[in-house]
C-alpha cells in the first residue's frame, strides 16, 4: 500500500521548495505529482513528506535527489514516428520560406527531441540556418543533453523511430558509436543552444517560427498550462507553429481560439494571426 | 449508487470487457474508466467498443473533463490518471509492471478521488498490475469485483488480486456483466 499523504502536505512542501529552491510546482496536475513523492518518500526513507521537509531544510544535497522524482525524464530520438512524418511533409517546407529560423524546444528533458530536429533540419538541407533553444528546468538533464551521448543499445529502437519519420539515409550519419554509446554528430551540437528555463517562472527570450513542447503540458494543471500556452503565443512569429504531444491539445485552454489546427491528428498548430 | 467505474485487463479481458460494455444501461450516469494493456500503437479499442454500445465511448486527452454516462479509454503509450472529479490527466512516467498505461495508476488515482464511491473491476490478464490498484479501491471502502480465475482466460491477474485480498465479488463475465448493471442502477442509501 502506498503511504497516505494529503493535499495540504504536499502544498506545504511545495510552497517550501518554492521559497527555499526557486521551483515552481505549486500549479502541477497533482495526481501523478501525488504518485512521484510516494515514491521519493520510500528513496528518502521518510514516513511522511513532514520529514522530507525536514530533510530538504537541513541537507541542501537532497533537492537535486527529489528533482529527478519531481520531474519525468523521458525522451526517444523521434519519439512518436508519424508526428516527425507530419513536420516533415507539412511543416519543413513552410519553414524552407524563411531566410533564418528560431526553434524551440520547451521541455527538451535529455535532448532526444532536440536531436530529432536537428537531423531532421540537416537531411532538409535547412540546419545551416537554423538555430534550436533547447530548455528544461532538470540541469542534470541539460548536461546530459549538451553532452549528446546516448546508449548506443537504444539506437535500434530510434532508426526504426528515424525511419519511420521519413528520414532520408542512415541515423548513423549522424552519430559516431564510442564502444557502447552513440555520440551524436557536432555538426548537430552547433545549432542547438540548452539552457536553463522555466514555464512556470520565466518569460520569453527570443521570437521563434516553431515551437514544440511534447509531454511537458500533462504535468501543468489548467492555469499553469495557459501561461506556458501565453509564453508560446507571445514567442511565436506571425503564423508561426506549435507543437504539442499526441494527446495534448490547446482546446481545453484560454488560448483555444488563438491556435488553429495544421494537423489536428498530429497536434501541430499555427498561431492565428 | 456508483460515482464511477474503473476497469483493467490485460490479455483474455476483451471478450469480457465487450459482455460488459454491451450490457451497460442507457441510463449510466457514472462514467466508466478501463485501462486494457494494449501494444504501443494506434488502437481501434474505442470504435470496436463504440459498435457494442450507443454510450459514447473515447479515448482520453489530456486535462479531458469527466461527463458522466461516457466510456473512457486510456490512450496507448500513456499512464491514465485522475485528477479530480472534473478532469483526467495524463503523464509518461516510466511503466508499471512493464506497463503503460497501467491498471495500478488509474485504480490508485481514482480511488484517491472517489474513495467508497468507487467500483473496481479486475479481469483475465497476464500481470499482476491492477491488483494493488484494487486493493487501494478495497481499502478506501470502494467496491471491488474480480473475475474468477477459473472463468479468466489468464488467471494470472486476478488471482495476484485474490492473494492480496478478499473482494466484493468474485464473478464469472456473465455475472460481472449483469451484476455490475444491478449495481449501477442500485439507488444509493
Ligand atoms: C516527459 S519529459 C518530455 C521530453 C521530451 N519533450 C519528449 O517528448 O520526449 C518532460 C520534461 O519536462 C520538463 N519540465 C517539467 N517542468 C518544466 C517547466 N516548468 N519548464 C520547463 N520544463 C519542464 C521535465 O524536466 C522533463 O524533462
Amino acid at each position: 500500500m502506498r503511504l497516505d499523504i494529503s493535499e495540504s502536505e504536499i502544498s506545504q512542501l511545495l510552497e517550501i521548495i518554492y521559497r527555499r529552491y526557486h521551483y515552481d510546482f505549486r500549479q502541477y496536475a497533482t495526481a501523478s505529482l501525488k504518485r512521484r513523492l510516494q515514491q521519493a518518500l520510500t528513496h528518502f526513507q521518510c514516513a511522511t513528506l513532514r520529514q522530507l521537509q525536514d530533510r530538504l531544510l537541513k541537507d541542501e544535497s537532497a533537492f537535486p535527489r527529489l528533482l529527478e522524482y519531481l520531474t519525468v525524464q523521458v525522451s526517444d530520438l523521434f519519439r512518436d514516428p508519424e508526428f516527425f512524418l507530419a513536420v516533415r511533409q507539412q511543416v519543413v517546407p513552410l519553414l524552407a520560406t524563411y531566410p533564418s529560423l528560431k526553434i524551440w524546444v520547451a521541455g527538451c528533458s535529455t535532448g532526444e527531441e532536440a536531436y530529432s530536429y536537428a537531423i531532421l533540419l540537416a537531411e532538409e538541407g535547412l540546419l545551416e540556418r537554423s538555430r534550436i533553444y533547447a530548455t528544461d528546468i532538470n540541469d542534470q538533464s541539460l548536461r546530459k543533453a549538451q553532452k549528446g551521448v546516448y546508449a548506443l543499445d537504444r539506437m535500434k529502437q530510434f532508426t526504426m523511430n528515424h525511419r519511420g519519420a521519413g528520414g532520408h539515409g542512415s541515423l548513423s550519419d549522424h552519430y559516431h558509436a564510442v564502444q557502447d554509446s552513440a555520440v551524436m554528430s557536432p555538426t548537430l551540437k552547433q545549432r542547438i543552444t540548452f539552457a536553463d528555463h522555466s514555464l512556470a517562472t520565466d518569460s520569453i527570450f527570443s521570437e521563434v517560427q516553431l515551437v514544440s513542447c511534447r509531454n511537458v503540458l500533462i504535468y501543468f494543471d489548467r492555469t499553469l498550462q495557459d501561461r506556458a500556452l501565453g509564453l508560446f503565443n507571445d514567442a511565436l512569429c506571425r503564423r508561426g507553429f506549435l507543437c504539442l504531444g499526441t494527446k495534448e491539445s490547446v482546446r481545453f485552454s484560454a488560448y483555444a481560439q488563438r491556435f488553429q489546427e495544421l494537423s489536428g491528428e498530429q497536434r501541430i498548430y499555427r498561431r492565428v494571426d | 449508487m456508483a460515482a464511477a467505474v474503473v476497469i483493467g485487463g490485460s490479455a483474455g479481458a476483451l471478450d469480457v470487457l465487450r459482455m460488459i460494455v454491451r450490457e451497460l444501461p442507457q441510463s449510466l450516469a457514472c462514467p466508466v474508466v478501463i485501462v486494457i494493456h494494449l501494444p504501443p500503437h494506434p488502437s481501434g479499442l474505442a470504435e470496436l467498443l463504440g459498435a457494442d454500445t450507443s454510450l459514447t465511448v473515447k479515448q482520453v486527452e489530456d486535462k479531458e473533463p469527466i461527463v458522466g454516462g461516457t466510456i473512457y479509454i486510456a490512450p496507448p503509450s500513456y499512464h491514465l490518471l485522475m485528477e479530480s472529479r472534473d478532469s483526467f490527466a495524463l503523464s509518461v512516467d516510466p511503466p508499471v509492471h512493464f506497463s503503460r498505461p497501467s491498471i495500478d495508476v488509474l485504480f490508485e488515482t481514482a480511488s484517491d478521488v472517489y474513495r467508497a464511491g468507487l467500483v473496481g473491476v479486475l479481469l483475465s490478464g497476464a500481470s499482476e498490475d491492477g491488483a494493488a490498484g484494487l486493493h487501494e479501491i478495497h481499502a478506501a471502502g470502494g467496491t471491488t469485483i474480480v473475475q474468477s480465475p477459473l472463468s479468466a482466460e489468464v488467471a494470472i491477474m486476478p488471482a495476484a488480486a485474490l492473494a492480496l485480498f478478499e473482494p466484493t465479488y468474485v464473478w464469472s463475465p456473465n455475472e460481472i456483466a449483469s451484476g455490475l448493471t444491478q449495481l449501477l442502477s442500485r439507488r444509493s442509501s
